[in-house]
Order: C-alpha cells, then structure tokens, then sequence
C-alpha cells in the first residue's frame, strides 16, 4: 500500500473518524482506524466499537492500493501535529511509514483481518437541512439524561410522519420537544426510533453544521435496528436504543390559565446573576404579578439576591422557585427574543415556549417542560 | 464509644496555661451504657453490655465489662466468651436519643457553636463565651457537672487549640474526665502517640506506613513530605504531616452533622437464600426510614453492609435521586447494592441498611420528577408509611408490616 494526501484533508478526515473511538475498547483492534486506499484514487477511513461506526473518504493519489489497521488515537495525533506539506503513507512489512517534510512516523499496524465488519449504511429515508437539525438537536438534547444508568432517557424520541419529525428528550425532571420539517425519500414515510442523544449531538454538530443536506437512514424491524447519518462523504451509523419510552407527551398541560411573557435575553442574564447566591442544588424563585417578574435567591442567613424585571402577565399572580441550571438550560435553547412560561399551578410543570415580540402567538415548534421545585412542609 | 488509640504512657497532665485553646470536645462515655446504668442504678459497678442479644455485636459496654477486653463493635458470642458475669442488654434507642437531646441542648446553652458529630459527641468553640461563663475548663467542668446532675450519666472533655487535638484530649480523659492540653504542648502530646492516633489513619494506612518505617506520629512528623506522600498519596500525606504537627484549621461549623440512621442484624445463622436476604434488607429498610420519619430526616444516600461468613464485611453506598425517608425508595436502592456485593458464594452472617448523609427535611427544597408532578397519588407511599408509624405508635413495632 502506498498513497499520498493532503495534509489538511487527512487530519480533518482522521480527526473525525477517530471521534468516536472508545477510551477503553472491548477488543484492541477497535481502538484503530483502518485505512483502505482504492485505487480509484479515494482513501477511505472507518472506524467502529460496536455500537457507532464512522467512515469518510478523502481523495488520494494512491501508488498502490491495500488497506492497513492502525491506533486511531495516535494517527489523529499525528496528523494534525504534521507541517503543511503532502503526506506520503506507505506500508513496509508490519510497519506503517508516515512522511510529511522532513518528518518522518513509523506506526505499527494492528491485523486486519481480525477487523469486524461494518454495518452497512441503512437505505435512505429522508433528507434535512443541516442548519435546521443542528438546532433542533441542541434544543432537545439539553433535556436528555447523562446517567448512563437510565439508558432510555439517554436517548431522543424521533417520531415522523411524513414530513413532519418529532423530536423529544427528557431526564425526568424536564422535558423538550422539536417539531422541523424535512423530506422523505418516500410520501407517507412513518418511523419511531430511539436515537442517542450523544450521537445526534455528534452528528449535528458535524455534519450539520456545514450548512449542506444530511441524508438519513432508518432501519428498523430487521434485526439490529440502526440509523445512518451522511453529509459531505462522511457516514456514521448507531444502534438505537431499545426499550419503550414512556409516553411523555401527555405530560403537556391541555390548557394554562396563566401565563408570562419576558423579554428573553434580560431574563437569562437577570437568573445568572441572581442564581450566584443559589447554592448547588437550592432554587431560584420567580414571582410574577402585574407587569413585573421578581427573581430571588438565597435564604436565612446565607447570602440573598434578587432582581425585578418587566413581564406581561395574564392570569393570576403566581410564584414558582426552579433549579437554576434546568431554568437557563430552557431559557437559553429558546432562541426567540421573547419567552412565554404557562402555568396551571405553582406545583406543577410550567411551559416555556418562544415568541417574537411581547404582544405575539407563541410558536409552540419547541417546548420546554420544567417541574418547580417543591418545598416539604 | 471511642476505639482511638491511646498512649498508656500519656501523661495526664501537660500544664495549665488556657490561652489559645478555646475548641472543647465533648464525648460521652459507654454513652448507651451510662443511659442504662442512669435509668436502673442497680447496675452501677457491674460490667453491662448493649448490643444484639445472640450474635449481635457490642455497641455499649460499661468500664467494668472493658476491664475484661470487650470492646465495641465485637461480636456478642465473644463478648460473653470474655466477659461471662455481664448484664447483656438490648439497646433502646429511644432513651439514648432522649438523652442526648438534652445533652446537646445543656452544649447549646454555652455557645451556639456547637458542631455535633454524633448521638454522644459534640464540638463547641468558646471564644465568645470566655467572658460569661470563664476560662474553657471551667466551661468544661461546668459542663460535665450539669450533665451529671441532670441525667446522671458522665461525659469526658478535651480541650485544646484545635478539633483535632481536643478530640484526642477527650479520648485521653476517659473516663468521666477532663484534659487540657495546652497550645505549647500540642506537639509533645501528640508526638507520644501511635501513628493510629491521626485521623485518616486506618487499618489499611497503619499498615501501609509501617511497611515505611512509621508507627509513631512522631515518625510521621519527622518523615519529609515527599516521602510521606509517595506512601500514602498526595493529599492524604499532607493531612496527616499537617495533624502530626497539631496543625487543624478546620472550624467549628454549627449544627452540622455528619449524621447517619442505620440498621443492622445479625442472622441467627448464616443465610444462603436471597429470598430471606431480601426480606432482611427489607425489614431494615423499614426501621430506618421510620427511626428517619421520627426525626424529621431524609437521607440523601443510601448504604449497606454484607458480612459474610468468614467475616469480610463490604459496604457499597449510592446517592439517591432526591432525599428521602421513604422505606420503599431506600429498599429498592439497598436491594439493588446488596445484589451486587460478591460474596464468592459465601452465605451472609450480618446485613445493614443506613441511610446517609441525612438532612433536616422542614423546608426541603426537592425536585420532583415530572411523574411525580403530574401524579396525584403522588406522595402516597410516603403517606401511608406514616398511617403505618401511627399505628406501630399504638399497637407496637409488630402490630403491622409493610408490603413493599
């Protein structure tokens, strides 16, 4: 095997397959990225730990074609740290050597052939916009759960209809949902797929980001239930979660005979500076009445702040105390100037929904779902 | 009751100059012992143990019953092994708890910083009260008379310029004793001791530093840090070359407690089936989240202890979601952790449930989970686990069960 590439395109290309590779691999040849150079003259990378697989390919000049297994971690490495220069890769006996200017690499391959097979990519569902994903995913998975003992709520409901995709995320305490639009390869396509929200996040953030269309596939019902992501020449596929989420959506409040519209931006940096005093764990306090939000924190002896701001509120007046992080986790995945918090009762979940101006509809495409902070008696 | 080291060699005496040691610790000596002794005063001189009749362990044992090696914590067969004539009595918690209330409330009259660590142990820090009430030791004599006088048990009082040093004043004081061990002998105090003296130092670390040539803590002290900190690790080696020098900065910090509710039974013989087990974990689940509910606590963790057969004892620990006192929540966790212990196939003797780091629950702010929000029923375990106290109030502990 011998072949040559751009120094930039291969650390950006090893950089991303690499991503994913396990700190701890179940097996030591998962802990490589193996290198297949074509003679077509494209190099692709893959790699894969069971559960998430990567793959892109890069143009190369390939000499001659083969395919090597070496550490992920340290061709990455390599890589990025080489000089701006061509890279020539070449594989002599059991060794891989790697020249870049007068740099020179020797890397010892790992075999092969001991290589599991990667899972195909799923065929093509849909495609959507890489902006309006990335988004998206950043406004649910902020609801998702990190403890790795709940698995399920690790996970991100996707449901779709036509051309409509559902997305929802919560870790019991809040919970966020995202409506977008994209376009089924088939009219009428109908899914329901637990999808990680450490995966979505990924993928979101590269390949959306980019700005093109991300092509995804979903297959399910056929023995490991997989889901694909492809933009740009780069594909990742992973294994869905399994198991049945519960049903959250009926968690939504039919109707809120309360409600109060803050200006966004004023409200987030009002709950920072109020929720300095507000110990790990002790909640911030939000009194609504007649045109005004007060936010306090802090109690007894400790130290207290507090900060008035205007609000429009309809309804009774009413009080509620939040966690601070789950209230600026909502406040900030907004993204609209306005927001517009629903209550029924100071003991259950409020609403937070974005608006355009103070005055406005709300646009209920994004809902966050927070539960107040009970005090014992 | 204190298991710390003690030099024999100590002296009981290293000076009366007062300035400087203004932190008093407070313990209570043979405290559940002395409660007993206090409440049936015909007991007086004789060697009493509390602790589980059978193959309970000892949690109390009155001088008398030390005289002849029972210790706490030791198993009941051999406390009676050693000590045949003892009074073997069954703890009553509920006296002990009364008791001590009323102790720490004669502590807060003194001075509002009272830290107390446990039932029967407590730091003040005098200062403040010098001008009302006099020099530390006479706070501490003060102390030790009103205690005496109002529930007829001792306690025994270190005093010195830190936590640290007055907890092993008091520990030399016993029993019914007091020791002041002045700013300018700290160092000298403490460099008679055994390195198992300091605080941190376990089983475990004892053996680690003398495989290093350190048994003494005045070993430890000469010893340079570098070298200590290979042994032991970076911050645990200087914590204790800061202690071997009497150097403690921690404050008395009031109200705080490092308090825990726990259970624990010893089966009547090894127990191999997981179904008895269960039930076990089960019934102490229950005794601790009712002994919780009577307190106004909740505990943020819950733990437990496996003793199997050959006397390995392993204890796994996991932080709740919330705080609770709820029987059901603290046994599913503890069945879980009991589960998970491997026991290499031994049957158990001794299985503990506690419920750790436990908070006042008036005023509680608690997260609920959107269930639980949008759940009427919500709280009603907890609900009908105090229907269940109230009953047990009336008809007694085995008047009803609970079905989790």
């Amino acid at each position: 095997m011998k072949f040559r590439v751009e120094r930039d395109v291969l650390a950006d290309a090893v950089t991303w397959t690499a991503r994913t590779l396990p700190t701890r691999p179940p097996a030591p040849v998962l802990a490589g990225v193996r290198m297949e150079a074509d003679p077509s003259g494209i190099l692709n990378l893959a790699s894969f730990d069971y559960e998430t697989s990567a793959r892109s390919e890069l143009p190369a000049e390939v000499a001659e074609p083969g395919t090597v297994l070496v550490s992920g971690r340290l061709l990455a490495e390599i890589s990025r740290a080489l000089p701006s220069k061509p890279v020539d890769v070449t594989l002599e006996g059991n060794k891989v050597v790697l020249t870049c200017g007068a740099s020179r690499f020797t890397l010892l391959t790992m075999p092969v052939d001991e290589y599991p097979a990667l899972p195909a990519m799923p065929e093509l569902s849909g495609t959507v916009p890489g902006e309006a994903l990335t988004a998206a995913v950043a406004q649910v998975t902020v609801a998702a759960s990190r403890d790795d003992t709940l698995p399920l709520l690790t996970g991100v409901r996707v449901e779709i209809e036509d051309e409509k995709i559902t997305l929802l995320a919560t870790d019991r305490y809040r919970l966020a949902l995202r409506e977008l639009t994209w376009t089924p390869s088939t009219p009428g396509f109908s899914a329901i797929a637990l999808v990680r929200a450490r995966t979505l996040n990924d993928v979101a953030r590269s390949l959306g980001a980019s700005g093109g269309a991300v092509n995804v596939g979903l297959s399910t019902g056929n023995g490991v239930d997989l889901v694909g992501f492809e933009a740009g020449g780069r594909h990742t596929t992973s294994q869905l979660v399994d198991g049945d989420y519960p049903p959250v959506r009926r968690l939504f409040p039919d109707s809120s005979p309360i409600h109060a519209v803050v200006a966004t931006a004023p409200l987030i940096d009002a709950a920072k500076r109020v929720s300095l005093v507000a110990e790990r764990n002790t909640p911030i306090r939000m009194s609504f009445s007649e045109g005004q939000v007060v936010l306090d924190a802090g109690q007894g002896d400790d130290a207290q702040a507090s900060e008035a701001l205007e609000a429009v509120l309809t309804g009774e007046d009413i009080a509620v105390a939040f966690n601070p992080q789950y209230l600026l986790d909502g406040l900030g995945a907004l993204g609209t100037d306005f927001v517009r918090l629903s209550f029924t009762h100071p003991n259950k979940p409020v609403e937070f929904t974005g608006q355009d101006s103070l005055d406005g509809e709300d646009d209920s495409t994004y809902r966050y779902l927070l539960v107040p902070i009970r005090f014992t008696g | 009751m204190s298991r710390a080291p003690r030099s024999a060699g100590a002296r009981r005496d290293w000076g009366s100059d007062e300035s400087g040691c203004t932190i008093l610790h407070v313990d209570m000596d043979a405290f559940f012992a002395s409660c007993e002794i206090a409440r049936r005063p015909e007991l007086r001189g004789k060697p009493v143990i509390v602790g589980g009749q059978e193959r309970g362990v000892v949690s109390a044992a009155t001088y008398e019953a030390r005289a002849y090696g029972v210790k706490s914590a030791m198993p009941m067969t051999r406390a009676r092994l050693l000590c045949p004539q003892a009074i073997v009595l069954t703890p009553d918690f509920g006296l002990y708890s009364e008791v001590s209330h009323g102790v720490m409330e004669i502590l807060g009259e003194v001075t509002p910083l009272v830290e107390k660590v446990s039932v029967d142990e407590a730091f003040l820090d005098v200062a403040g009260a010098r001008r009302r009430l006099g020099e530390p030791t006479r706070i501490g004599a003060g102390i030790r008379a009103r205690i005496r006088e109002t529930y007829g048990v001792t306690a025994s009082v270190g005093v010195a310029r830190n936590k640290f040093v007055a907890k092993l004043a008091s520990t030399h004081a016993k029993p019914d004793g007091m020791l002041l061990v002045p700013d300018a002998a700290t160092v000298d105090f403490l460099h008679c001791l055994p390195v198992g003296a300091l605080w941190g130092v376990g089983e475990k670390t004892e053996k680690t530093l003398a495989a290093w040539g350190i048994t003494t803590v005045a070993e430890l002290a000469r010893t340079d840090l570098p070298s200590l900190q290979t042994a032991v690790g970076r911050v645990s080696g200087a914590h204790l070359h800061n202690l071997a020098w009497g150097r403690d900065l921690r404050p008395v910090v009031p109200g705080h407690e490092e308090h825990s509710v726990g259970a624990e039974t010893t089966f009547a013989t090894d127990v191999h089936d997981e179904s008895v087990l269960a039930r076990r974990v089960r019934e102490l689940a229950d005794r601790v989240a009712a002994r919780m509910r009577r307190q106004g606590v909740v505990a943020r963790t819950v733990s437990v202890k496996v003793r199997t057969s050959d006397f390995v004892t392993v204890t796994r620990s996991r932080t709740l979601d919330g705080p609770t006192d709820v029987a059901r929540e603290i046994y599913l966790v503890a069945r879980e952790l009991v589960a998970s212990v491997d026991r290499h196939g031994l049957p158990v003797r001794l299985v503990g449930v506690r419920g750790e780091r436990v908070l006042e629950r008036q005023g509680l702010a608690a997260q609920p989970t959107l269930e639980e929000a949008a759940d009427p029923r919500s709280g009603a375990q907890r609900d009908a686990e105090l229907a269940l106290d109230a009953v047990r109030e009336r008809f007694g502990r085995g008047a009803i069960d609970l079905g989790v």
